[in-house]
């Protein structure tokens, strides 16, 4: 994909939401040049510390998740036994709509920043887990056994084989949870919290019925979900090199 | 070198493969291992490799009953044995990578070693210092192979263990790589034990040719055929014959 194109279907966007605020002519759908002036200035107030926030607790989430998930992972799916222990009980949490957990975690952890980063991580956790899993389980034998032929042990397999076969699957598991990651993050912000974009969103839209900034929030929280795709597309290209060979 | 005496192997809940078989493998013979799919030929070079062990029985080589995969073997398999998240460069170093990451703990490497020659100077040897940057799927299915027979001599092993290695390649680089296993065997001394289930791979490369039947294997039936690898010997009336030999007691062992 090139970077001209997603310009132009960003700028295609634009054109559509312009039209569409132009046929409907109501506040609760200010034209785009409005909205971006004013998110430029709510940038310059507080629009900024809230994207900080949220930013932050979707950051610490994924990480937790991965840090926690790519290592359960890469032992079930290198471990025949661990697998057979540990996939009955994966394959009946992993379909759980973790979402519907979110009264329940709050209950136990509290309303603070650890309640929202536990359920992020819940989400994230199990798509990591599965995914790392079935790429480790998946290894071409003959590929573990030319390491061991070669002197390699359990440590050296992971760190040779385990781990950089994984490395493609964690990133794919971050991009396909990127959007759910955002999506939760603003259910968990709507309550309970004075910062973070969700509530930004939901109080200048539902209680001081500034549409413009409400939409400016909409923008930034894009933004967060889109520089985090990137990021990831990034990471991968410099991680992943030889997936982009031909 | 090699001794196998009296094993026994069985997959768990399938019929054995092998019952009180013995064989003897001297250094410096090149063994060609030749049988219908199923016989157990790929299993027999894992057990050479330490990979599998025997039920009962034992294999010992140098005096050595083996009990893992010894740091003077190296295998080489028909595919998939190179990372292909490395570079070439990057694969054929693995094996001193990986030496280091131990240290030299005399189980997962060999104490003191030295390698006489560098990575570079076999990447040259191979002719694949080219693409020494490239990443496996780049390269030709002779270039891979070159690369993982790199990967294997940069430990300068004393046994080479190789399963199918040519099979998936076309006729002319087939016939050049055999050529050049045989010719690196005799400059580095190498006892080399390949697995095929191609008669003439068999014939060109075994001096020695272990014929497996229907499982499960008790006696070796070993076929001398010692011009193999001399020149000319593609071209002469012993090889012919043995083919001929060799296809006819496959064809009596699979009717």
């Amino acid at each position: 994909m090139k970077r001209r194109d997603v310009l132009l279907a960003a700028l295609a966007l634009l054109v559509v939401w312009q039209i569409a605020a132009m046929i409907v002519s109501l506040p609760i759908l200010p034209p785009p040049l409005e909205v971006l002036r004013v998110f430029f200035r709510e940038l310059r107030q507080d629009l900024l510390v809230h994207f900080a926030v949220s930013l932050w607790r979707v950051t610490a989430g994924m990480a937790l998740s991965v840090l926690a998930a790519a290592p359960a992972g890469l032992a079930i799916g290198g471990s025949r036994r661990l697998n057979r222990f540990f996939s009955p009980l994966v394959y009946l949490l992993y379909p759980i709509p973790k979402v519907v957990l979110v009264p329940v975690v709050i209950l136990f952890l509290g309303i603070g920043d650890v309640a929202k980063i536990a359920i992020l991580f819940l989400i994230l956790f199990f798509q990591i887990l599965v995914l790392v899993r079935d790429q480790a389980s998946g290894l071409p034998p003959q590929l573990i056994q030319s390491l061991r032929s070669l002197g390699a042990g359990r440590r050296a397999l992971f760190r040779f084989v385990y781990l950089p076969a994984s490395l493609p699957a964690i990133l794919t598991a971050l991009r396909q949870s990127i959007g759910t990651a955002v999506a939760v993050l603003y259910i968990t912000e709507l309550s309970a919290t004075k910062y973070g974009l969700g509530y930004y969103i939901y109080y200048k839209g539902s209680s001081l019925l500034d549409y413009p900034a409400m939409y400016a929030g909409v923008i930034a929280m894009s933004l967060l979900g889109l520089g985090m795709y990137f990021s990831v597309d990034w990471l991968e290209r410099k991680w992943c090199k030889w997936k982009f060979v031909s | 070198m090699i001794s196998i005496r009296s094993i026994g192997f069985a997959y768990s809940n399938l019929p054995p493969l092998f019952e009180n078989f013995s064989l003897e493998i001297s250094r410096g013979e090149t063994w060609a291992i030749l049988g219908p799919s199923g016989c157990g030929k790929t299993t027999l070079l894992y057990l050479l490799a330490g990979l599998r062990f025997p039920a009962n029985g034992s294999i010992e080589i140098d005096g050595e009953r083996l009990t893992r995969p010894r740091p003077h073997s190296g295998l080489i398999l028909q595919d998939y044995g190179l990372l292909p998240w490395s570079t070439v460069r990057e694969n054929v170093e693995l094996g001193l990578r990986l030496r280091k990451f131990y240290g030299a703990d005399g189980k997962h490497a060999s104490h003191n070693f030295q390698p006489k020659k560098s990575v570079e100077d076999w990447l040259e040897r191979l002719g694949i210092d080219t693409v020494a940057d490239k990443y496996p799927s780049q390269l030709s299915g002779g270039q891979r192979q070159r690369a993982a027979i790199a990967r294997t001599l940069v430990l300068e092993p004393d046994l080479l263990l190789m399963d199918e290695p040519f099979s998936s390649l076309d006729a002319v680089t087939r016939e050049d790589l055999q050529n050049l296993t045989l010719s690196l065997c005799a400059e580095q001394r190498l006892t080399l034990v390949v697995v095929t289930h191609a008669i003439e791979e068999a014939v060109v490369l075994g001096k020695k040719i272990l014929l497996l039947g229907a499982a499960p294997t008790q006696t070796a039936r070993v076929f001398e055929n010692p011009s193999a690898g001399t020149e000319g010997h593609k071209e002469g009336k012993a090889y012919r014959e043995l083919c001929i030999q060799l296809r006819r007691e496959m064809q009596r062992e699979t009717a």
